[in-house]
């Protein structure tokens, strides 16, 4: 049943993965939740919001470490505390983006309180029931989700994906003209809070998937290839999805097939190399300073005998 | 063209204070439709900050403000905004054609459907607008380029036709000519009075060197210690009026090829609060 | 994971505190391994202030963060290998950090690419940690330790390597320092001067790396930011010149690092944990008194020529 590699060259091999309701289970929240990093992760580099993303996983590891340690719902934990950090986090940045050095201070403290909380856990009663669920939340265990928690996981997804949909056009507006955005009517500060809170329920979600320490990559990895392979913003939104979705269900099938590989580690190599893959065409960038056609010059007027100055 | 009824943007004995000083008082400015209108003055005078009270981002301390016959702010849908010193990441893989696209539609909430030009003639009409404005700012050879790999020139371009995407009867430029070299400037000035006629927008374009836009100009609003002198160049451009406004003597010399120079100006003080407003 | 990292779990009595500060130190230091401890942590704290605080400057805390995480894979890479983990830790965080600095060609403005190649690194090196535990088997607990952080079982001999480290760091740091902090300010005018800013920015890195190595070693990979960016951040609220400042940051790192040493020596908590705490209560405390304190000395200036 695993690891055998004649099962993928039988038809009966792919009928007989979907009876495993373990596999569906993966599936039926995997590949929402992948959707949705794919698209939050296309805006969170587009803004230059990645870093942001790193402490909003700290934040749940933190989370669902502490309600762990408190015995309640790991969940709970993890929506709350990523929610109220992330909140925090737009509305003390200007137009909703915090400075890095505040940020890696605050969350070099929160994941301070997670290495607590993981160590209150660990050594509490609620360990010896359920030992593993420290490593479930740093690393994800796709394959040991319920139906019903998946059913809700895919839920919330869809959910997130739409509201996503509703405000992707005056967020790609703010993104790349804040100033003129906001002369128009754009609720610029108000989009960069509800996005904040976007990426935090979408950190939370990808927890549940591929574990806090590892969302990361789901939210930069296909993002970061979409970018490289188009200029049209929601072609890049879609195909960031869809990269995303393909690194979910590859590492889900390769896990599948090859039990030794956590399926964490397989949806994760798939999406680096899929990113990688895209450095293999190469991007000229312009450099600083010579962002000019050969034929023009971008430097300052002659003010020496210019008229009215000022 | 000129409909003098149709004032565009009325100031009456206007104020701005920032803090506890006073930016500049007793300003009267009646802009008329179609009319191209420069404000001018020293570095950090409030040129933008004029601006804004315009857009209404900024509210005045005194006197009164009328934009396209509302309250400022709430006409934006029909201005076409360039805000000061616009440069676009390097690294940014966002198409110019998008960029321009924002103009037209950028604050609508949801997505435009995919495959929605052959759907909808909305979409359709949309896409058409895009294109006929790129046209206009003959952009239209490397539009479809990431505009982080444009230069200066070439993005300012994109950005005036994203601000005229929406057809606004008001377009506020905040220095546009202010990063780019001599051939540049004149070529985007040239650009920009050619859409203020044919078009019929109202242009109203902060900036510190006149001599591109003079020969171009209706009027002036010409910003300095406090106050304001507003007229046409010949009338405001002149050693008597700026010597009232400055309270120091100023001379304003032609050059042989037409171009002015005010000499005597005092040193603008250190501070550019304008810059840091919000 | 069914281990705590202290004293307590340690199978020994779970020290208690006099409360009497001097006292305590001379109960701790009775055992050699929190000697070694308290001198690690120095050297450490040291490093990590001289290095974090160019590297805050340049704001370059992300590419910190996650060269100190990619030293996980390393270290158990190099476990399952069978050489020492150290080893494994340092290559891993090097080899890191010249991909980072070769891979994306920004030309230093450009901060979407780099973003994105950063946040992918840090989260492919962690998953081949992950991958490398769980094929080991039994490894979970050191790896935790090395998540984490702990001070236990520390060495002379590793306090000995740590040194040696340290000093080869600095002396480089010491030769590059003024042409960095050129380069770090205004890279294009120093660039015109002939400051090979690209290869300082690439040695910088690969210096960072080295840094964040050692320092995981005592704090964990995760919260190598509380020596790398806290002090250094907290320092550049009092002052801006830079000897001084330096010099504050690295007091302000030692302080912290011992005094959460003593405290974790007596409880039962991991040491990332009050390190975090502490850097970043001095961290407030800092800002928050600055704001208070320059909104009195602005009133007098806005009578304005």
């Amino acid at each position: 049943m695993s690891g055998s590699g004649t099962l993928l060259a039988t038809g009966t091999g792919l009928t007989e993965l979907f009876s495993h309701a373990f596999m569906v289970d993966a599936l039926l929240a995997g590949v929402p939740i992948a959707a949705l990093a794919g698209l939050v992760g296309y805006f969170m580099v587009l803004r230059s919001q990645i870093f942001t993303g790193d402490a909003l996983s700290h934040a749940a590891f933190t989370g669902a470490l502490g309600a762990l340690a408190f015995g309640i719902d790991a969940r709970l934990g993890l929506f709350t505390v990523t929610l109220a950090v992330a909140a925090g986090l737009g509305l003390l940045g200007n137009h909703g983006r915090a400075d890095d050095v505040v940020i890696g201070t605050v969350f070099a403290w929160v994941l301070g309180l997670g290495v607590l909380a993981l160590s209150v856990y660990a050594s509490s009663y609620h360990a010896t029931s359920n030992g593993a669920a420290g490593v479930t939340v740093l690393f994800g265990s796709i394959f040991g989700i319920s139906s019903t928690q998946a059913t809700l996981a895919a839920a919330i997804a869809f959910v997130l994906i739409g509201l996503m949909l509703g405000i992707a056009r005056p967020l790609l507006f703010a993104s790349l003209d804040q100033a003129i955005a906001a002369a128009r009517g754009v609720p610029v500060r108000g989009l960069g809070v509800v996005f904040l809170l976007i990426v935090g329920a979408t950190a939370a979600e990808a927890t549940q998937a591929v574990g806090a320490l590892l969302l990361l990559g789901l939210l930069a990895a296909p993002a970061g290839a979409a970018q490289r392979l188009t200029t049209r913003p929601y072609v890049g939104m879609t195909l960031a999805a869809a990269l995303s979705m393909l690194a979910m269900v590859t590492g889900l099938l390769t896990s599948y097939l090859i039990p030794k590989v956590p399926p964490s580690f397989a949806i994760l190599a798939v999406a680096t190399l899929i990113y990688a893959a895209t450095f293999l065409r190469r991007i000229n960038y312009p450099s600083t300073g010579t962002n000019t056609a050969p034929s023009e010059q971008v430097d300052r007027p002659d003010r020496s005998h210019s008229g009215v100055p000022g | 063209m000129d409909s003098p009824d149709d004032t565009v943007i009325e100031l009456h004995d206007a104020a701005v204070r920032l803090g506890d000083r006073t930016l500049w008082s007793g300003v009267d400015v009646d802009v008329r439709s179609g009319e191209f209108v420069a404000v001018l003055g020293p570095n950090g005078v409030g040129k933008s900050t004029l601006v804004k009270v315009i857009l209404g981002l900024l509210p005045l301390s005194a006197g009164s403000i009328r934009v396209l016959g509302g309250a400022p702010g709430s006409m934006n849908q029909q201005i076409g905004y360039l805000p000061q010193r616009r440069s676009f990441d390097p690294q940014l893989r966002i198409r110019g054609t998008d960029v321009v696209r924002l103009g037209l539609d950028g604050d609508r909430w949801g997505i435009p459907l995919p495959g929605g030009r052959r759907v909808s003639p909305r979409a359709r009409a949309a896409a058409t607008r895009v294109e006929e404005v790129i046209d206009l700012v003959d952009a239209a050879a490397y539009a479809g380029r990431p505009v982080g790999r444009l230069s200066g020139g070439e993005q300012q371009r994109l950005l005036i036709a994203q601000a005229l995407a929406s057809e606004p009867r008001l377009l506020l430029l905040d220095e546009p000519l202010d990063s780019l070299d001599l051939p540049n400037q004149s070529a985007v000035a040239a650009l920009i009075a050619r859409i203020c006629e044919r078009e019929g927008v109202t242009v109203l374009m902060v900036a510190h060197d006149v001599n591109p836009i003079l020969s171009y100009l209706d009027r002036v609003v010409y910003i300095a210690s406090g106050g304001a002198a507003v007229g046409t160049p010949a009338q405001v451009i002149t050693g008597p009026t700026l010597t009232r406004l400055y309270d120091n003597p100023i001379e304003v010399l032609t050059t042989s090829d037409g171009r002015l120079v005010v000499v005597g100006q005092p040193e603008a003080p250190a501070h550019h609060a304008d810059r840091h407003a919000p | 994971m069914t281990h705590v990292m202290s004293v307590a779990s340690a199978g020994s009595l779970q020290p208690q505190p006099s409360w009497n500060l001097l006292e305590d130190v001379r109960q701790a230091f009775m055992y050699p391994f929190m000697v070694n401890a308290f001198r690690a942590g120095a050297i450490v704290a040291v490093l990590a202030g001289l290095i974090g605080w160019f590297m805050v400057l340049r704001r370059q805390t992300f590419a910190g963060h996650t060269l100190a995480i990619v030293g996980y894979p390393g270290a158990a890479g190099a476990v399952l290998v069978g050489i020492s983990a150290t080893y494994g830790l340092f290559a891993f965080a090097s080899i890191a950090a010249l991909v980072i600095g070769l891979v994306p060609n920004t030309g230093g403005r450009g901060y979407s690419e780099e973003s994105a190649v950063t946040g992918t690194v840090q989260a492919f090196a962690l998953a081949c940690g992950f991958l490398f535990v769980t094929l080991y088997g039994g490894f979970l607990s050191g790896a935790n330790a090395l998540l984490f952080g702990s001070f236990l079982g520390i060495t002379s001999d590793q306090v000995i390597a740590l040194l040696l480290v340290a000093l080869a760091a600095a002396a480089v740091l010491a030769v590059i320092a003024r042409p960095l902090l050129f380069a770090s300010i205004d890279p294009d005018v120093a660039r015109a001067r002939g400051v090979p800013v690209r290869g300082l920015s690439i040695g910088f890195l690969v210096l960072l790396g080295v840094a964040a190595a050692e320092v995981s070693q005592i704090t964990g990979t995760l919260l190598v930011f509380a020596l790398l960016v806290v002090p250094a951040a907290t320092a550049q609220t009092w002052t801006t010149r830079p000897v001084l400042s330096v010099l504050l940051t690295v007091l302000i790192g030692v302080s912290v690092t011992w005094i959460s040493l003593l405290v974790a020596y007596y409880s039962p908590y991991p040491i990332g944990f009050f390190l975090t705490t502490f850097a970043f209560a001095a961290y407030l405390i800092s800002v928050g008194w600055r704001r208070l304190h320059t909104e009195e000395r602005r009133a007098p200036l806005s009578v304005r020529a």
